[in-house]
């Protein structure tokens, strides 16, 4: 690990943002909240490894993943996630862009201000996290099967507990 | 008003988010903690300097002026430093290694795929190393997500540099989460 010290915080931050049981909004919510954001950044690593651990904690349900990563507006998820995605979307444009109008729409779908809260601090962690990662041009696997068995342990154990070993001589980027 | 009913409404900009949520509210002020006042080749008034630019760049005047003001209480310059830092920094002392680690910070505050192979050569040749370059990296992204938290909600925050003076002083002295 490059730096324990900081790694120490930013776990903490996606182990409570994202793993830890809160009373609204699953951890597959969560999770796709995470994706959907990290993909209008372009963050591959992100993108991939979230989605990868959305679809193990919404019941192996890659093709919903898929869904909401290309159009939310159609995907089968609720009213309620629908309009904090759009919340979401505007956190990832710039903070200002949310609008009294936005959060009023989520409200009247029943979304509630702890909901809100949190789908902006997921969208702001993953601004953070999609440029540390692209910033320092980290090497990123390019391998489905790897993502999804990292996504299988995520979404069982969280982010405290040490990955795999990953062997890059069998990668081919 | 803020976008959902704080706790206490009263409190400014970030200090309401992390009242009315402590669990998120908890691993935040850890992370700035360590990332501001942790132990580093970079001195707490350079990291200070990088976040309140970050945060200026992003249009944040609550962070942008609290942590110009930390800065300010660091490197006993004056509040003049806040709009310093708004005209990037002609009237501070700066060494060519942090304005090198600037201008990466402000490619990570466009996007991160617009650090180049050269940013980094270029803050390498004025002796940046490379826990230096990944902190500056980690601060300009951690604060791109402080500054979309803040204003994302909608917080309040006081206008005059003069109104974040003894916030500055505490943010530097008394350090975060402590407060």
């Amino acid at each position: 690990m490059f730096r324990p010290e900081t790694a120490g915080p930013l776990n903490a931050l996606v182990q409570t943002l994202l793993h830890d049981p809160h009373p609204t909004l699953s951890a597959g919510d969560r999770e796709l909240i995470a994706t959907y954001v990290s993909g209008l950044n372009n963050c591959k690593y992100c993108t991939t490894i979230h989605g990868a651990i959305a679809k193990h904690q919404l019941g192996d349900d890659g093709e919903l993943v898929k869904q909401v990563r290309n159009d939310p507006e159609s995907a089968p998820i609720s009213a309620k996630l629908k309009a904090l995605l759009k919340i979401a979307a505007k956190v990832q444009s710039g903070g200002k862009n949310v609008s009294d109008a936005d959060v009023a729409f989520a409200r009247a779908e029943g979304a509630t201000d702890i909901e809100i809260h949190d789908t902006v601090l997921i969208a702001a962690a993953f601004y953070m996290f999609n440029r540390y990662v692209d910033g320092l041009d980290t090497w990123q696997p390019d391998d489905d099967e790897l993502y999804d068995k990292m996504g299988e342990q995520r979404a069982r154990e969280g982010y405290l507990t040490k990955p795999f070993k990953v062997d890059r001589t069998e990668q081919t980027v | 008003m803020a976008h959902i009913k704080l706790l206490n409404e009263e409190l400014p900009g970030i200090v309401g988010l992390l009242n009315y949520r402590p669990e998120t509210g908890k691993v935040l002020t850890d992370l700035a903690e360590i990332l501001l006042r942790g132990p580093s080749s970079l001195t707490s008034g350079e990291r200070e300097i990088i976040a309140a630019s970050v945060s200026y760049w992003n249009k944040c005047h609550f962070c942008h002026t609290s942590h110009a003001a930390a800065a300010a209480a660091h490197l006993n310059s004056g509040l003049a430093l806040i709009d310093d830092i708004k005209a990037g920094l002609p009237n501070t002392p700066v060494s060519d290694k942090l304005r090198a680690l600037l201008h990466i910070a402000h490619q990570v505050q466009g996007n991160g795929k617009n650090v180049t192979e050269a940013d980094i050569e270029a803050a390498r040749a004025e002796g940046a190393t490379d826990i230096e370059i990944h902190d500056t990296v980690l601060i300009a992204a951690a604060f791109c997500m402080y500054n979309r938290y803040v204003d994302g909600l909608g917080t309040w925050a006081p206008g005059p540099n003069e109104a974040y003076a003894e916030m500055g002083e505490r943010m530097a002295h008394v350090g975060y989460g402590k407060f």
